[in-house]
């Protein structure tokens, strides 16, 4: 029998660091959807850099970041007690960064397939911004909501390089189940590592389906 | 009464075009704003209800200033008491009918208008249905009736029968004249259509490139200086010379007259006219039902 604890503990951090993401991510793609800024292009390059960098870059930043010698880091522990080396927070911090265009960028297309008509015959009947965002906005951008929350939560599942850098290998803490497969490689067990291995590929798998099925019922529903 | 007095410098199909409007609009009246496309009709009503800011001047309505670029003053759009119906109707597709209606609803307004508003649009049927299970006539009249329950003084409409067929063009222009009674709105519509001029407006504003050119009532600025008792609009369909004679082929709702024209008149396929007749006798008979 195998050690669920990994799987579990990448199913945490999946889900916190969704949810996480989607509040923060809604007023990011709606700015970078709605400016008239010059400066767009430069917040979307940074948005997007986590897709081309190599993890571990993004991950040996981040540690420096969080090393208790650092400002940052001595700052957080001094004044909050939270140490992001090396713990679950730490995880959490670096998956958000890292699965964060996955969730802008559908979400910002979604923001700008919107017609701007719809905005507008709102503002003409006195609506706040914020509620023709809640009321009108969100409930016809749903596909791509799925989308994006899906994809992030599926990247977040599979991440590596990120979390090897800044967590390590602490059970329960910080051992995902893709530290776990690589761990019980380096200890010549592989029927466990295929074990974990057709579980985090079953549960991707399944997670793809989801969003296709889903994108497939939105495009007939646009075309009926 | 609405004092218009703006400038605007816009990008349009026709290039870079300096818009300056002035006019003034009586209260309850109904009035077509007319004019090829790029003229600024649609940017007309854009700027009266507060979507787009003109570069200067003033908008007043009823004594209340709406816009004033020298003192700072830009009500917005939610302020400002105008319905406005989009030319794609912009209904919200996540919502049935009703909810469009209940969300223009303003939150201090008495819901009852809403059933008010369903009674004389006829949409009791249609309460519980999605948008985009209607047709476009029906939509055109759910957009309609959710600018009503705003309860607008202003009701603006841009290009609002474009997308119809002849059948149902007739059908919401009576639509549109029996809100515009029964709420005392004062109305304006854009439309390059002079049937749909003829038969609601009381005032027609003639647009060419960002000015207005005319303005007066539509049978005197399209039918000229003819007191005819019969008259119809219609468009030029064809031209050809019988014998001794021009035939012009016009269409008119969706009939196609033959005409004799003089040979002198400087007539085209494809211009807008008036037939118009003195003296004969026409024939009224009802319709078999």
């Amino acid at each position: 029998m195998i050690d669920w604890q990994p799987i579990i503990l990448t199913l945490q951090l999946a889900l916190v660091t969704t949810v996480i993401l989607f509040f923060l991510s809604i007023p990011m793609a709606y700015k970078l959807a709605f400016t008239q800024s010059s400066l767009k292009p430069i917040f979307e390059a940074l948005v997007s850099m986590p897709l081309v960098l190599p993890p571990t870059i993004v991950g040996f930043y981040l540690l420096l970041t969080f090393s208790p010698n650092s400002t940052i880091g001595y700052w957080l522990n001094n004044n909050f007690g939270i140490n992001l080396a090396f713990s679950f927070e730490g995880l959490v911090v670096g998956s958000l960064i890292y699965s964060l265009p996955f969730m802008v960028q559908p979400l910002q297309a979604g923001f700008s397939k919107i017609s701007v008509k719809l905005i507008e015959a709102a503002q003409t009947m006195g609506r706040t911004n914020w509620e023709i965002l809640i009321r009108v906005i969100l409930p016809n951008i749903k596909p791509s909501i799925i989308t994006a929350v899906v994809l992030s939560f599926a990247h977040t599942i599979g991440e590596f390089g990120v979390v090897l850098m800044i967590g390590g290998n602490i059970p329960g803490e910080t051992k995902v189940a893709s530290i776990a497969i690589y761990d019980e490689v380096e200890a010549m067990n592989y029927g466990a590592a295929n074990t974990y291995s057709v579980i985090l590929f079953a549960l991707s798998f399944l997670i793809l389906v989801f969003i296709y099925s889903i994108n497939k019922g939105s495009f007939k529903s646009i075309n009926s | 009464m609405i004092g218009f007095h703006i400038k605007k410098r816009l990008n349009t199909s026709l290039g870079e075009t300096q818009f300056q409007f002035d006019f003034e609009i009586q209260k309850e009246s109904f009035t077509a704003i007319y004019g090829e496309s790029g003229a600024g009709k649609t940017s007309l009503l854009r700027m009266i209800s507060g979507l787009m800011k003109p570069d200067d001047g003033t908008i007043t309505y009823n004594g209340k200033v709406w816009f004033d670029q020298k003192k700072n003053i830009d009500l917005h759009t939610g302020q400002r008491k105008v319905g406005f119906v989009f030319q794609d109707y912009a209904l919200f597709p996540n919502m049935t009918v009703l909810g469009n209606l209940k969300f223009a609803l303003s939150k201090s307004a008495d819901p009852v208008i809403i059933d008010s508003v369903i009674d004389i649009t006829d949409l009791g049927e249609l309460k519980s249905k999605m948008p985009d299970t209607l047709s476009g006539g029906q939509q055109q009249r759910v957009a309609l009736a959710r600018a009503i329950v705003q309860q607008p003084e202003l009701l603006l409409l841009d290009e609002p029968l474009s997308a119809l067929d002849t059948v149902m063009q007739q059908k919401l222009q009576d639509y549109l004249i029996k809100v515009h009674k029964e709420f005392k709105l004062t109305t304006i519509f854009v439309t390059h259509d002079i049937t749909q001029i003829i038969k609601m407006a009381d005032q027609v504003m003639i647009l060419e490139s960002g000015k207005v050119v005319k303005a007066g009532k539509p049978t005197v600025i399209f039918g000229q200086s003819l007191s005819g008792k019969f008259k119809l609009s219609g468009r030029v369909l064809d031209i050809y010379a019988e014998g001794v004679i021009n035939i012009a082929s016009i269409l008119i709702g969706k009939d196609v007259i033959k005409v004799v024209i003089s040979g002198t008149d400087p007539l085209s396929i494809g211009d807008e006219v008036v037939v118009a007749s003195k003296a004969f006798n026409p024939i009224v008979q009802k319709v078999g039902e």
